[in-house]
């Protein structure tokens, strides 16, 4: 029996003077050029809170505008803000920097994050204020130290600065004297991710309306690797997280295989539960503070803000069948193999025509794909084009070559079976994952039919090899079984009405929109 | 165009002469594919890595130009390129390349 | 004249593009000689 996708969470969080301090094109600018026209302009391109919070794409991120609704409106979308924009949405919310820093010193369990202690007073109120931080996350807030100390642990000690609205805040201390992979850069990215993904773990619990005892086994797909020198990459952010947010009874691990892992993750996520391993597992993944600002310098020349200035986090509850949701199909998974070779014809075909093909499928047979969703405004100006349309193009290409689709029918595609993308380009973030929750909805609500989720990876950016990667899977309507124990008839009703008032809920923001 | 890159790209050219290399491109638009070809003959227009102020002068064109599918045998070209060749814009890849190739190519 | 054949080749693909590898395939046919081929990811 399938596996089904009970429920996501969608995290962004404001880190604007994290792209001016952790993004790695900043940081390296400041080596190699420190003098550079662009360092002195970019902290006039820093977009505000609200600015980022009121941005189409985010909000459709977070659930509370749909990619068709973000579609009508006319590309680029920055500078069009969105009215009545809300921090929260029904797949998550987005985080200011300065709530985000406080639950970052909540994530360390070794005493390498302090906080000026006015700031940590200024702000506490607020993340309590969060529905979906309890007590038991309050209770681990510090009270923090002086400025002054803050101040010479930076000059002093080799702690990794933490500033808000330009102002020193606090500081993440080194873990080890020599070791470079306890750095106190290399703690503050992976406390960063590890504190972004419990943000998302929270979300996911929330929406999927599961217990957080339910959850037995955790995913971590992101992209940092958290270990010391005899173990660089040992792990473990998917136990780390699931132990701040709660999930008691929760094991897991960490899966990595760049921008393609949450696709990987999601497989392993299904199988382990139709296996019956496990009867929830969540795949989580928290965000990338290296990539903020990634490419900020066209951004910059073309009078653009610094749009790369959230990390992403997302979170998807997989459980066993339970009659109602959408499950996912392990009989037609996609496969880059080691054989398959790096032609884009042929890394489309593995992905898209030759998991359809077992099914007895065509292209034209899914409803709408999801490849990666990275938003356009973001890409465009940064010469990478349109990513989700290319990969819309070659998709429909492949249709055309195959006698799936007439070359007229070629144009329209991408519009048909596409979506707009969405996603900030945080590496593993918009790779697929970005179209859970809605595609989700949209199968429960009868919209759509098939989904097809498709992670793609530069593993060539590892140095360990020249190949290419990815995978895919199709999300389908349920077929009605169930899993043999643990669904009463009652809970059924439950969730067929919970699904009701969901698309009820949804069909009157549509008719509010209008 | 990434640094290491730029590094390697310099290296090639002191090791076998400026006149004996052709580098090929296959980035996604017209523009990126422009930078990386400004990047290689006159020098690194964002002013960020080793080729910043160096002039190669290299020969310099992007996989997707009539010029050098001419060369390639068809049926390579048909499996590895031709799906790519319907998707990217190569009419404003061509403009771009031709025009960094005019003014700052040596070799040609 | 033939710009490829007997040249030293440098490849720099683009993950969004066309990447090194495949470029390699098209640049061996045509006699050239690929020294370098790498692949560049912006997203």
């Amino acid at each position: 029996m399938n596996s089904v996708i009970k429920g996501a969470g969608y995290v962004l969080v404001h880190a604007p003077d994290m792209v001016l301090h952790a993004g790695t094109t900043q940081t390296t600018e400041k080596i190699v050029n420190p003098d550079s026209e662009y360092l002195k302009e970019l902290p006039n391109h820093i977009r505000s809170y609200e600015d980022v919070v009121a941005y189409m794409p985010n909000q459709t991120y977070i659930g509370n505008m749909t990619p068709e609704e973000l579609a009508e409106h006319e590309q680029p979308w920055v500078g069009k803000n969105m009215e009545n924009a809300q921090r929260y949405g029904k797949f998550g919310e987005i985080m200011p920097q300065d709530e985000f820093l406080v639950l970052m010193q909540v994530c360390d369990v070794f005493e390498l994050v302090y906080l000026d202690k006015e700031f940590v007073s200024a702000t506490k109120d607020k993340l309590a204020a969060d529905p979906v931080i309890g007590e038991d996350i309050m209770a681990k807030v510090a009270e923090g130290i002086d400025g002054a100390e803050i101040k010479r642990l930076v000059d002093e000690e080799h702690a990794e600065p933490l500033y808000h609205m330009g102002n020193l805040v606090g500081c993440v201390k080194r873990a080890h004297d020599v070791d470079v992979n306890l750095s106190a850069h290399v703690m503050f990215e992976n406390i960063a991710c590890k504190a972004s993904s419990v943000l998302a773990l929270l979300h996911a619990v929330k929406a999927a309306g599961i217990d957080k005892a339910d959850v037995e086994y955790v995913i971590d797909c992101a992209e940092e690797a958290c270990g010391d020198m005899n173990q660089r990459g040992g792990g473990n952010f998917a136990k780390a997280a699931a132990e701040v947010a709660g999930l008691v009874n929760a094991s897991g691990s960490d899966l990595r295989g760049f921008c393609a892992a949450p696709a990987h993750a999601m497989i392993e996520a299904a199988s382990l539960v139709k296996a019956g391993s496990y009867k929830t597992v969540i795949v989580t993944a928290g965000g990338c503070t290296a990539k903020l600002g990634m490419n900020g310098k066209d951004h910059v020349k073309k009078g653009l803000p610094a749009i790369e200035d959230v990390l992403g986090g997302f979170a998807v509850v997989i459980s066993a069948n339970d009659g109602v949701n959408p499950e996912i199909n392990l009989d037609m998974l996609g496969r880059h193999c080691v054989g398959t070779g790096s032609a884009p014809q042929n890394v489309i075909g593995s992905l898209v025509a030759a998991p359809l093909a077992k099914g007895g499928l065509k292209i034209t047979d899914v409803d709408k794909y999801s490849p990666e969703m990275q938003n356009p405004d973001i890409t465009k100006p940064a010469g990478a084009g349109d990513v989700p349309l290319a990969n819309y193009k070659m998709i429909g290409a492949l249709a055309v070559k195959n006698g799936e689709l007439d070359k007229k029918e070629l144009a329209s595609f991408p519009a048909k079976h596409g979506l707009v993308g969405w996603a900030p380009t945080q590496g593993h973030i918009p790779s697929g994952a970005p179209y859970i929750g809605f595609a989700r909805e949209d199968i429960l609500a009868g919209k759509i039919n098939r989904a097809m989720i498709i992670g793609k990876g530069s593993l060539f950016l590892g140095r360990m090899t020249n190949l290419f990667d990815g995978v895919s899977f199709t999300i389908q309507p349920n077929s009605g079984a169930q899993a043999e124990e643990g669904v009463s008839e009652e809970k059924v009703k439950g969730l067929i009405a919970k699904a009701m008032k969901e698309f009820a809920e949804t069909l009157m923001a549509d008719a509010d929109a209008e | 165009m990434d640094l290491e890159n730029q590094k390697r790209v310099k290296e090639f050219a002191e090791q076998y002469g400026p006149e004996n290399i052709v580098v090929l491109l296959g980035a996604a638009e017209g523009e990126a594919s422009g930078l990386a070809a400004e990047t290689v003959t006159a020098g690194d227009p964002t002013f960020a890595g080793p080729l910043t102020g160096v002039s190669l002068g290299l020969t310099v064109y992007h996989i997707c130009e009539p010029e050098i599918k001419a060369e390639v045998d068809e049926q390579v070209y048909e499996d590895q390129i031709s799906m790519m060749e319907m998707v990217l814009d190569v009419d404003d890849i061509v403009n771009e390349m031709s025009s960094i190739r005019e003014q700052y190519c040596k070799y040609l | 004249m033939s710009i490829l054949s007997g040249k030293k080749v440098i490849i720099i693909g683009d993950r969004d593009g066309i990447p090194g590898p495949a470029i390699e395939e098209c640049a061996k046919t045509a006699g050239a000689e690929v020294v370098f081929s790498s692949t560049e990811c912006f997203v």
